[in-house]
């Protein structure tokens, strides 16, 4: 874009509203303090302190949280003597035959795969930039990709799925809930912390002033 | 909030949009660039002033994800078998035997997430599309609505992770057993469909006047 070298200066200092094109001078915003757009009321900028560390660390305990949560047990369900304890990859693997394979992908996308690639995708874009290095190469286009999975990711509402099956069971057999539970519910908590100390505008704007041109 | 580094004044009317100015923004970081930029120089997107072919986009997927909610209506759900007696359940059924059990809270859940918000979405959509397609400009509660629409369509999800987690956990070979009905492909499939729907609308299309000059 060195074409437009003279123009893209005076521009820079211009945002447009992504959500209704509402033209503003790009405010001075205080670390803590947020800028939202006079037309839409869309946040426009959120500086915060240290952002990037803690999306960083939240990011990280979300990966270990997760392990957890697949492979521990996460219910364990007892009727006449009779028991089964079944975690997160059970309930993925529930649709593996035949016409339901197709449902099993995609539970397994929705609540395990997109969520994990965006807490990978997050730690590659905002580890080095944490540390004060330069962006990794390609962490626009990784962080563009995190940012379109974002309402696929979809770990809160599996959390919500599960309490609705507990009381669908409840007068069938009795159920009790494993550790893997718990570090599903610490994964959701972690992951709205995590998103509400992004702001996407201003992600962009460091990404941008910190990439070698 | 920050009213003063406003290019707009804070209650001013007619707002001065990147279009009017005769510029792009950009929809994913909203950088500004001149008129007929091919690519956003801060993060790589697209640009486009208004995503003028996302209409079509949005009513292709919206009657897709309709189309498909009939079946997920008609076939079962759950299939649950019991000392070898199966019995099939569909959303709706689900629905009454919760509240035949007096999970009268949780079978509100259950229909407000598989009936209420996919039936309003596609109202809602479909709504929003025909006024940008008539040429009517939206007001900040017809913005409100499509955020709300965005925020949520995945919610509908739910009834989907019940089924996975109820036929996961229960398998007890005679005496209990649940396992998943085809109405399950096909309401995954249209939460789906309606949720690309809504992502693929560009909302900066609700607020335009048809008067506003055409880039
Ligand atoms: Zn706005
Ligand atoms: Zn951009």
């Amino acid at each position: 874009m060195a074409y437009y070298g003279g123009m893209t200066d005076s521009l820079s200092d211009l945002i447009a509203c992504p959500k209704c094109d509402a033209l503003h001078r790009v405010p001075d915003v205080d670390i803590g303090a947020q800028a939202r757009c006079v037309r839409c009321g869309t946040v426009l900028m959120a500086p915060k302190d240290g952002a990037m560390t803690r999306i960083v660390m939240l990011s990280v305990t979300a990966l270990i949280l997760m392990v957890a949560a697949v492979f521990f047990p996460f219910l364990e369900l007892s009727v006449q003597g009779l028991g089964r304890k079944s975690s997160v990859f059970d309930a993925v693997l529930a649709f593996s035959d035949g016409l339901m394979l197709p449902l099993s992908v995609a539970v397994a996308a929705l609540i395990v795969v997109l969520p994990v690639f965006r807490f990978v995708a997050l730690i590659y874009v905002f580890a080095p930039m944490a540390l004060g290095w330069t962006p990794a190469p390609r962490a626009k286009t990784v962080f563009k990709l995190a940012e379109s999975v974002r309402p696929w990711a979809m770990a809160e509402i599996f959390i919500i799925g599960v309490a609705v099956a507990l009381v669908k069971v409840a007068g069938l057999a009795q159920v009790t809930l494993g550790p893997a539970f718990w570090a599903f519910v610490g994964l959701v908590i972690i992951t709205v912390l995590k998103d509400n100390f992004m702001c996407r505008v201003t992600v962009w704007q460091t990404l941008n002033a910190r990439s070698p041109s | 909030m920050s009213g003063d580094g406003m290019a707009n004044a804070e209650r001013a009317q007619p707002v001065l949009t990147a279009r009017k100015a005769g510029l792009v923004g950009c929809a994913e970081c909203g950088h500004v660039h001149p008129k007929g930029t091919p690519t956003c120089s801060v993060c790589g997107s697209g640009l486009a002033s208004r995503d003028s072919a996302s209409l079509q986009r949005v009513w292709a997927w919206l009657i897709a994800g309709m189309v498909i909610y009939i079946p997920a209506n008609v076939y079962p759900m759950l299939r649950t078998t019991t000392f070898g007696a199966t019995q099939e359940s569909t959303i709706v059924g689900g629905v009454i035997d919760l509240v035949d059990h007096g999970s009268i809270g949780v079978a509100l859940i259950v229909f407000v997430a598989s009936v209420i918000i996919p039936v309003s979405k596609f109202i809602a959509i479909a709504y929003l599309a025909l006024r940008v397609q008539r040429g009517k400009p939206g007001t900040s509660t017809h913005f409100h609505l499509y955020e709300f629409v965005e925020f949520i369509g995945r919610w509908s999800m739910i009834d989907v992770f019940v089924v996975a987690i109820l036929s996961a956990l229960v398998q007890l070979n005679f005496v209990a057993s649940i396992n998943p009905g085809i109405a399950a492909v096909s309401f995954a499939l249209s939460v789906a469909f309606t949720m690309i729907s809504a992502n693929s609308f560009d909302p900066r299309l609700i607020w335009d006047a048809p008067e506003g000059n055409p880039v």
